[in-house]
């Protein structure tokens, strides 16, 4: 782009970037040579990426569909920050394979993908996107904020824009779930069933990553953020008038390739474009 | 804008007014209005409306239902008095030539 040509719109843009980690940052490091991911630190943000990037594809849907015009600025700012988050550690991971943030996002399959079960859960209504949101937040609050401390220093700088935005995104859910469940009759049931359909999905969250293995200190075992899961979600439910759903877990598998029957209606509506018309900018 | 969750489906947030303060040491400025179901989720969904491009630094938000306002109609009236009163304004007065650093 001609900075000349832009004038003060480029200069305003050069400064909001300047202030924080974006995917534009990370790109020129990684055209740089000064964040060059280790191919093994890569496949570990691969996954973390693509959890970000099919809930970011996800909450994109509720725009114009949202209860209240506000709710769909919400959630699509929510969803931007999952979509930024994403796009810097795909860019990062691509650096490893010489492939870029499209390249991985738009031409791989859905087996390639990496994305856990809970992200891939259909929106359905307002009370069972947010129940996903809670989860999700939750979890990534606590991830992002030990990754802030990896001996990456790519993933720790990600992380650490990251963990404040998704701080805010916990907020959004709990606030939700708090109204929702001490609201009407009708809005806790249905804060109930949201709940008693994401919780199969949770403990996927806290099990072992294959990738994390042999990664000391640079990646986070994922069973060490159970414990900040449940000093949060339980309480707040409990306080909204909802219960702990008791539930047998689902088996999982989306770190080995494996997922539900919704990612491929996600993928294809998300690579279409990129597919049928390679290269094509806008 | 009918709120779901209420059976006549008439359901209505309320409306409130919201004031972005920009940086430190600049007042609050009215920034514009929104719908939310308190003034809780007011506050966090002005961050979303209006904060987007790092606009404020700090968000204040009042029930529209709560602002008393002059009456447009009596306009005249209400602000006619000050209205050939010049002399209120530091303008209107001539420096002293016998006091010096004025």
């Amino acid at each position: 782009m001609n900075a000349h040509a832009v004038g003060s719109h480029q200069r305003y843009t050069k400064r909001a970037i300047s202030a924080a980690v974006s995917p534009e940052i990370v790109a020129t490091w990684v055209d740089a040579g000064t964040a060059v991911a280790d191919p093994a630190v890569a496949q570990y943000a691969l996954g973390i990426a693509d959890d970000l990037l099919i809930l970011a594809q996800q909450l994109g849907a509720w725009i114009s569909h949202a209860p209240e015009l506000e709710e769909d600025l919400a959630l699509g700012n929510i969803g931007l920050d999952l979509l930024g988050q994403a796009r810097s550690l795909l860019t990062y991971a691509g650096s490893a394979w010489g492939k870029s943030e499209d390249d991985l996002a738009y031409f791989r399959d859905e087996s390639e993908f990496r994305c856990r079960w809970l992200f891939e859960l259909p929106n359905g209504d307002f009370g069972q996107t947010i129940a996903r949101q809670l989860v999700a937040s939750v979890v990534l609050r606590a991830l992002f904020a030990r990754l802030a401390d990896s001996r990456d220093s790519t993933l720790a700088a990600i992380s650490a824009k990251a963990v404040k935005e998704v701080e805010y995104h916990v907020d959004h859910a709990a606030q939700w779930v708090r109204r929702l469940g001490l609201g009407t009759a009708e809005s806790n049931r249905r804060m109930q069933a949201s709940l008693d359909f994401v919780w199969p999905y949770v403990d996927e969250l806290f099990q072992p990553d294959p990738q994390a293995a042999g990664l000391d200190g640079i990646a986070v075992d994922p069973t060490t953020l159970r414990g900040d899961f449940e000093a949060v979600v339980p309480p707040l439910i409990e306080a909204s008038g909802l219960q702990v759903p008791i539930v047998t877990p689902s088996t999982g598998g989306g770190r080995f390739g494996i997922h539900t029957e919704h990612l491929g209606r996600l993928l294809a509506e998300l690579q279409v474009l990129a597919r049928q018309h390679p290269g094509a900018v806008w | 804008m009918p709120s779901p969750g209420y059976g006549d489906g008439r359901e209505q947030w309320p409306l409130y007014e919201v004031f972005i303060r920009a940086g430190r040491g600049l007042s609050h400025v009215h920034a514009g209005s929104l719908h939310a179901p308190d003034a809780e989720m007011a506050v966090r969904n002005a961050r979303d409306l209006y904060t987007r491009r790092g606009e404020g630094v700090s968000i204040w938000v009042v029930a529209s239902a709560d602002i008393t306002a002059s009456d447009p109609d009596a306009r005249g009236a209400f602000f006619e008095s000050p209205q050939g009163k010049e002399y209120r304004h530091a303008t209107y007065y001539t420096e002293s030539e016998t006091v010096p650093h004025l």
